[in-house]
């Protein structure tokens, strides 16, 4: 279970302090399934990055599992089982696909074994398996990766940043079974921040966040059909075929 | 050999007992072990110190190998070693050398190696650099390559200076004729004190020669490294010259990549990067529970893998 408890972290700007995230309180649940949407520049990536430790709130506390770690780094934070995909996944020099998923597996998996943690992502894995991170991949191909290295570390909380952006509309369909099965097959809760109505349509509950602060949460069944034809809750299609989608 | 020795061999050429095929072992300035095949012939030189290694034409999948060990301190060894590599023949060398110094002279070993690689001939050549002790003789090593490529011929180098050595002053020189083919990948890192310098001339002497040299390095606490790469393109031919070096600490680099086309057909192209290493990158390992220095050590061993 992940508790955030009166949580605030704000910003320096030239015009003065700027509140991110505004005393909230939420707490995710064992086993559930829950996606947070809202505006953009609602405070959505950076309470993500607050609960991946990535950001330190300037307020509050946050417990994992009755831990306290709101002072706890990146690493110790890792440790206890918190898995954190990125938005804009980073590129390595060097460093090849399988290195990148022994290290999330945290043990010396076979080529084999990694190929799996591809395939969930629709990758065709012994095309990737020695392919370095680095820009010779597409940002879809990279975001792919990026979220087989969640899947790989397979942790009790696993936090996912936009898991659509940069992602194509064949891979979007993916993305979404990729999802499902993690749903299935995970003892751990699942945390998506995400616009996308196919990705809120399989959630357990929903949270809304808007200037910082939840504007609503709840299950499913009841969040999400107020939220229909908002730009909370994007038809995938509708974007694509408006060309927002495209890479 | 003794067991230091040994062990440096295998840094420096991957040997862990005697390997197969031809092979010339140099320990503290003297001839440790040799062996000669039916088509690489080895011959000390009579004049200088150092030696001869012919391989006949059409010699195929063969391997040379010529480590060269210092274990004693104070030791200044210089030595010259010329390859012939006959037509068509298709062969590794490996060529490596490491110094142990736990004394407090200095121990320096200059190779001076040329290669002459005959018509349509295809050269691997592999070069370690590789120090350790914890006396305060500094290690020093300053290899001079020199290669002339005939028609037709390919040259692969790889140059690997990882650890332990405190100067270097590399001069590497190749003058290819047509349609032969050079690539060097050079992997460098430095540490401490170290001073390590890197200067290619490649001059592409004819039609369809094409040449592609390549550094990657890492410059840690207060080294310095400079990186001077000039392709010279005489006749129409292709050239790229690349340096990527990742900066940290009170480090220095200096890049300098050049390019003189001496030919309307010479289409020759460079490319220099230097920077530290990106927070992200850090972040993202650190988020798969690797420390700040296990993520700073994982970036670093893959950029020079």
């Amino acid at each position: 279970m992940l508790t955030l408890e009166n949580v605030s972290f704000e910003v320096q700007e030239e015009k003065g302090q700027k509140e991110i995230i505004r005393n909230m309180n939420l707490t995710i649940d064992d086993h559930k399934f829950v996606v947070i949407t809202g505006p953009n520049g609602g405070g959505k990536s950076t309470l993500a990055k607050l609960i991946a430790g990535i950001e330190k709130p300037t307020e509050g506390k946050i417990y994992f599992e009755g831990t306290d770690i709101t002072d706890l780094s990146i690493t110790e934070r890792a440790n206890l089982g918190i898995s954190f995909a990125f938005q804009q996944p980073v590129r390595f020099k060097g460093i090849q696909v399988l290195d990148l998923i022994r290290l999330a597996a945290k043990k010396n998996l076979s080529a084999a074994d990694a190929c799996q943690y591809l395939s969930e992502v629709g990758l065709c894995a012994k095309d990737y398996i020695k392919r370095e991170v680095n820009a010779s991949l597409s940002g879809g191909e990279l975001k792919r990766i990026e979220i087989a290295t969640v899947l790989a570390r397979n942790t009790k909380m696993s936090v996912f940043d936009e898991p659509e952006a940069g992602i194509d509309l064949w891979s979007f369909q993916n993305l979404i079974q990729v999802f499902e099965r993690m749903r299935e097959s995970t003892d751990g809760s699942i945390l998506i921040i995400s616009h996308q109505e196919r990705i809120l349509n399989i959630a357990d509950e929903i949270v809304v966040i808007a200037e910082g602060q939840i504007t609503r949460q709840g299950p499913k069944a009841e969040v999400l059909p107020t939220l229909l034809g908002t730009t909370s809750a994007v038809d995938a299609c509708a974007r694509f075929y408006q060309g927002g989608d495209r890479r | 050999m003794d067991r230091i020795q040994q062990r440096i061999l295998e840094e420096v050429a991957d040997l862990h007992e005697v390997p197969e095929g031809a092979y010339n072992i140099r320990a503290n300035g003297e001839m440790a072990g040799r062996n000669t095949t039916a088509n690489i012939d080895i011959t000390s030189k009579t004049d200088v110190s150092g030696i001869d290694i012919r391989i006949r034409p059409g010699t195929k999948h063969e391997s040379v190998h010529i480590p060269v060990v210092l274990s004693q301190s104070g030791m200044k060894d210089m030595v010259y070693n010329d390859f012939y590599i006959g037509e068509g023949s298709d062969v590794v060398i490996v060529a490596g050398c490491g110094i142990h110094n736990c004394g407090d002279q200095d121990s320096q070993h200059d190779g001076i190696h040329r290669f002459y690689v005959g018509k349509n001939a295809r050269v691997k050549y592999v070069e370690k650099h590789y120090g350790e002790g914890d006396g305060n003789g500094r290690r020093i090593l300053n290899p001079v390559t020199e290669v002339t490529m005939e028609e037709g011929s390919s040259m692969e180098m790889e140059m690997v200076q990882i650890k332990g050595v405190d100067s270097t002053d590399r001069k590497t020189k190749a003058k290819l004729a047509a349609g032969a083919k050079l690539v060097v990948r050079e992997r460098l890192m430095t540490h401490g004190n170290q001073y390590a310098v890197s200067d290619y001339v490649v001059e592409l002497n004819g039609g369809e020669a094409s040449a592609d040299v390549v550094s990657r390095s890492v410059a840690k606490d207060s080294s310095y490294q400079k990186f001077d790469s000039r392709i010279v393109g005489n006749a129409p031919c292709t050239g790229h010259t690349e340096c990527d070096a990742i900066i940290m600490g009170d480090a220095k680099i200096l890049a300098v990549p050049q390019l003189e086309a001496n030919h309307i057909d010479a289409a020759l192209i460079h490319e220099a990067a230097i920077g530290k290493i990106a927070g992200e990158q850090i972040v993202k390992l650190m988020t798969l529970g690797l420390t700040e220095e296990e993520a700073e050590a994982q970036i670093v061993n893959g950029f020079l893998k």
